[in-house]
């Protein structure tokens, strides 16, 4: 099975990307993660470029969230909400709607912010977003706080508590990635 | 005035399907202040009515969701409402059917997005009659109300009052053509 791991955050040092990465650790050898690097030439989204052939960044990632099992995407929070271009990567990806690759699509939200609380209100409207496109949204959450202070040198998180949400959240993603596996055969 | 309760039935004999051309199963639920109406355009019943336990079963396809908006046809079938790709059906089935006055009732299970609830619906029955074909129909209007979220049909969006836009209580409305198997 495979999870395509998108981050919310452009910077190359992303705490968000970070957070991918410890998650990757954590999945069973059986699951492959392929992290998204194409979230920056997404072009804005205008109706009137949504048509075939897709601009290329936005076929590409309609491809990959079609090839994936689940979705595992990490957010900051800018100005207490999604990222723009996370945001409008989603907006080209939804239509049309009763087609979209996230419909029914297993996704699990999960943030990262150097503020206090973690990009929890960015994650809480991630969900509504992604539940109003299809998708099935698992309802679990991490919010790394103060983000520049919880990993280490080689990236892990130094936070046991926040290790074993993460954990978790793969592990409600993997249980209805592999439900949804069954439902489809 | 009184209320006469027969639980002998007085249902026309024979075992009856649905006409799904003629038919509606419908629901109707209070949103924004007004009151938003869907249907499903692919629907099945059928009344055994041979012996003295009378059935009567019913499903409906939730990818068959029909509003006015394909958005929002599409919104009904996500997991956020009648989750489709997991639960494809709409169903119920009768345990009891009963003349109560004018009225028939038929109490059983519905089930939405895989949770059986019981339900009684209430509605009216229409004599036979014979059609261009010479096949003998009936008309069966059965309607109930029910709390959406007991099936864990749970979306809403806070009003600027604090207030929920969408309401839990969902009227369902079937009105079936039923026509006698030969």
């Amino acid at each position: 099975m495979k999870v395509l791991a998108i981050s919310g955050s452009l910077r190359p040092d992303s705490y968000n990307t970070k957070l991918l990465r410890v998650a990757e650790e954590l999945l069973p050898p059986d699951v492959e993660l392929e992290l998204y690097d194409g979230l920056k030439a997404v072009p804005p989204y205008d109706d009137e470029d949504d048509v075939e052939p897709a601009p290329p960044a936005v076929a590409a990632l309609r491809q990959a969230l079609a090839n994936a099992d689940g979705v595992l995407i990490a957010t900051p929070e800018y100005n207490s909400s999604v990222p723009g271009q996370l945001k409008n990567a989603l907006d080209w990806v939804s239509r049309p709607l009763m087609k979209n690759p996230l419909r029914n699509k297993p996704v699990v939200v999960v943030g990262a912010s150097t503020g206090a609380f973690g990009a929890v209100w960015a994650q809480g409207e991630l969900r509504k977003v992604l539940s109003a496109i299809g998708a099935r949204v698992v309802d679990a959450e991490v919010a790394v706080g103060h983000a520049h202070t919880r990993f280490d040198e080689d990236g892990r998180l130094t936070d046991e508590s926040l290790q074993e949400q993460l954990q978790e959240s793969i592990d409600a993603l993997l249980l209805e990635m592999h439900t949804r596996a069954l439902v489809l055969v | 005035m009184s209320t006469t309760t027969d639980t002998q039935t007085a249902l026309p004999v024979g075992t009856w399907t649905l006409d799904p051309i003629h038919s509606t199963i419908g629901f109707e639920v209070d949103y924004l202040g007004g009151t938003f109406r869907g249907q499903f355009r692919e629907t099945e019943a059928r009344l055994v009515a041979e012996g003295d336990s009378p059935v009567l079963t019913g499903s409906a396809k939730v990818a068959s969701v029909d509003v006015k908006d394909e958005n929002l046809n599409a919104h009904l079938q996500s997991p956020d409402f009648f989750d489709a790709e997991r639960y494809p059906e709409l169903s119920f089935e009768s345990s009891e059917i009963a003349n109560e006055g004018e009225e028939v009732v038929v109490r059983g299970g519905i089930t939405i997005r895989g949770v059986e609830k019981p339900v009684e619906l209430r509605g009216t029955i229409s004599e036979p009659i014979t059609d261009y074909t010479g096949r003998e129909r009936i008309g069966l209007r059965l309607e109930t109300t029910v709390d959406r979220t007991e099936f864990g049909v749970d979306w809403n969006a806070p009003l600027p009052d604090g207030n929920q836009a969408l309401q839990n209580d969902v009227s369902l409305a079937a009105e079936l053509y039923l026509v006698k198997e030969a």
